[in-house]
């Protein structure tokens, strides 16, 4: 789960990570508001979406007037943002971070995440701070400073200090640095988050050092522990047919091709995609209704992918092997009758009583169409894409 | 012969009187699985299906001689029941749980080498040996006994995997599910080496997806290591990235972890890589010609 600049920096502040002074702000009033509170020009009006490359899109700008303030943040709000992480349509931005103005000295990068190749929790840390962090592992990673962190031991001094030291940090720096780092792992441990990226940590004039920007990911899995972070959720942020499905429980994610598809089990799924796309048809969703696959199930997925307009044609691919095809065909004849189902649907399913469950799918007097096995679907959804 | 499983291997099933629990156990026992004990702290002395319940895992060890354990534990519960397996010296533990916190994950990682356990999973299918021992959700009758050995990522993905290797008339020796989560116990590679080192098994099919560079890591060792033939496959060329694809570890992040930087990784290894999946009992049937 993904979270607001704003809501992790409320986190940081909660573990003593120093951040400038600041507020969210919902309207151009709420906005000057802020900035008078704040009490010093400039201020920096910072769009508040879920999606990195917010400066370089236009969402990111300084105030140096109270005047200005109400004209940026008017532009700000309601502005259709679109950054390298958006896609081309962008996203609606519905509130905006008013933060002091800091001069600054030196920008850094920072983050921790857990890693899954030597599951240990590691730290990256690069004087190329402000950077697409890739864009510096691919072209000079030597710039990057790692410290891998075994949780069972935890995060050690020396490991901080290898940090800061590989920075190039002056001792003053350094002094604040280190309980920074310390706090920074406790944060990522309590909240089992799965990345904290502070992309810049300043240094700024006056020799203080803060995170000039926040980024927190949480392990799905872990939410049912922290129900602070779950209230954080931005339901605005996300699709709203994604959003639909994951209350039945139903794994879909929306894409850009015509032909629908529900399959049961995450890596089938994916592999019945790309069966698609080898067919010379796209995919318009992925859609995984779990191992099991109950009629209910069925019934839900239907409804999810049809609500996108873009479908022409559906491809069920069901591996039974502990459900029974013939239930399983049941609950596809059920419910496309119950949805009203408009558009071809191809079935293809295996395992235990397929030829019961062909009968009754054949039988069905329903536009649904059987295939015998994958090659002969996709040839199938194929020929309905291109009709 | 096979790896890890086989006729003679006792298991118990941590998570026996959950309504999974109980299902599958059922469905390993009809397969001929030697089921010997179960663990649900608090039901200590009480039987499913005569099978005795135990509340420790330690308990269960002594009493039976189960050298396997089955874990079924709600995800919150579930890196605690594979500490507990782990303390009580279980040799293979395979967890079908999803959806432990990859926190959870990361210290059992870590305790795992101080142990002399083999973790299977977790958020996996299990291991079967067919024709001997099924210790998982996977539908028994798909399998046939045979020289292939397979080892996947993925739960239906292996099924269907399966299921065109038998309709080919392949049959397996073992097949092992590693499962779909960031951080696993048992990974492509230490399959491999031990499908090297069975005698009895001929050839291996390995079934990768998108996420993390396990699959890379694995073509490597094949170029180095491997004198049997492998044939590979990978789900999520069409998958987009800095999305999480079902599985928790199913998820290109920026430049790492797509399908065709595996796919590449592998065919330059040697491998056989089948790029349709419909495709991958006949490319196998080919691909093995001279071994089976």
């Amino acid at each position: 789960m993904k979270i607001h600049e704003y809501q992790a920096k409320e986190l940081f502040q909660k573990y003593g990570v120093p951040i400038p002074r600041g507020r969210v702000a919902f309207t151009v009033e709420e906005a000057q508001g802020a900035a008078r509170e704040l009490g010093t020009m400039p201020v920096v009006i910072k769009a508040q979406i879920h999606a990195g490359g917010r400066g370089k899109g236009g969402g990111v700008k300084l105030a140096k007037t109270p005047e200005e303030v109400a004209s940026v943040a008017g532009s700000i709000l309601g502005m259709t943002l679109v950054t390298h992480q958006t896609g081309p349509e962008g996203r609606l931005v519905r509130k905006v971070l008013v933060e002091e103005g800091l001069e600054i000295e030196k920008e850094l990068y920072l983050s921790l995440l857990p890693d899954r190749s030597t599951a240990k929790i590691v730290f990256m840390a690069s004087e190329a701070g402000g950077m697409d962090i890739e864009e510096v592992a691919a072209k000079s990673p030597e710039k990057i400073v790692k410290v891998y962190v075994d949780p069972l031991v935890g995060l050690q001094p020396f490991m901080a200090r290898k940090l800061a030291y590989g920075l190039n940090l002056e001792p003053d720096i350094v002094k604040l640095f280190l309980p920074m780092v310390h706090a920074l792992y406790r944060l990522c441990l309590d909240y089992d988050a799965s990345l904290v990226e502070i992309n810049p940590l300043v240094i700024t004039k006056d020799r203080r050092l803060l995170a000039l920007d926040a980024k927190m990911n949480f392990d799905d899995n872990a939410l049912f522990r922290h129900k602070d972070v779950l209230a954080y959720r931005d339901l605005d942020e996300e699709d709203p047919l994604e959003v639909e499905a994951s209350k039945y429980n139903l794994n879909y994610i929306k894409m850009d091709g015509n032909i629908g598809n529900m399959v049961n089990g995450a890596g089938l799924a994916m592999a019945t995609m790309d069966i698609i796309k080898l067919a010379g048809a796209e995919p318009a969703n992925f859609l995984d209704v779990g191992g099991g696959a109950s009629a209910e199930m069925v019934e839900n997925g239907f409804r999810i992918i049809l609500s996108d307009p873009n479908v022409k044609g559906v491809l069920i691919n069901i591996f039974g092997g502990i459900l029974r095809c013939d239930v399983l065909a049941q609950g596809v004849v059920e419910a496309s009758r119950k949805v009203g189902v408009k558009v071809p649907v191809v079935i293809r399913m295996e395992g235990t009583n397929v030829e019961q469950g062909r009968k009754i799918l054949q039988e069905s007097g329903l536009n649904l169409i059987v295939a015998q096995d994958l090659k002969d679907a996709a040839q199938k959804v194929a020929a309905i894409a291109r009709a | 012969m096979s790896i890890w499983v086989n006729a003679q291997t006792r298991v118990l099933v941590q998570g026996i009187t959950g309504r999974e629990g109980q299902f599958h156990t059922r469905q390993c026992v009809a397969y001929g699985t030697r089921v010997v004990a179960g663990v649900t702290p608090g039901k200590g002395g009480q039987t499913m299906d005569d099978i005795p319940v135990f509340n420790t895992v330690e308990d269960a060890v002594r009493a039976t001689g189960a050298d396997c354990s089955m874990i079924f534990v709600p995800p919150p519960f579930a890196a605690d029941a594979i500490l507990e397996a782990m303390d009580a010296g279980v040799r293979v533990i395979v967890t079908i749980t999803e959806g432990i916190p990859v926190m959870d994950m990361l210290k059992v990682k870590n305790a795992l080498k101080h142990s002399t356990s083999r973790l299977i999973g977790p958020n996996c299918p299990g291991i079967i040996t067919p024709g001997q021992c099924k210790v998982g959700i996977m539908p028994g009758p798909i399998h046939k006994p045979g020289p292939v050995g397979v080892v996947s990522r993925s739960g239906t993905l292996t099924y269907e995997v399966v299921h065109q290797l038998t309709l080919q008339g392949i049959g397996q020796s073992t097949c092992v599910g590693i499962g779909g989560d960031p951080v696993n116990g048992t990974n492509f590679i230490d399959c491999l080496q031990a499908f090297q080192d069975d005698p009895e098994t001929k050839a291996v099919v390995m079934v990768g997806e998108i996420g993390g560079a396990a699959e890379e890591e694995a073509a490597d060792f094949i170029a180095r290591n491997m004198t049997k033939p492998v044939v590979g496959f990978i789900a999520g060329l069409t998958a987009p990235p800095g999305r999480r694809m079902g599985h928790a570890g199913a998820i290109i992040s920026g430049s790492s972890g797509t399908a065709q930087g595996k796919i590449q990784a592998m065919k330059q290894a040697g491998i056989t890589v089948v790029e349709n999946l419909g495709d991958l009992g006949s490319v196998c049937k080919e691909a093995f010609a001279s071994v089976l």
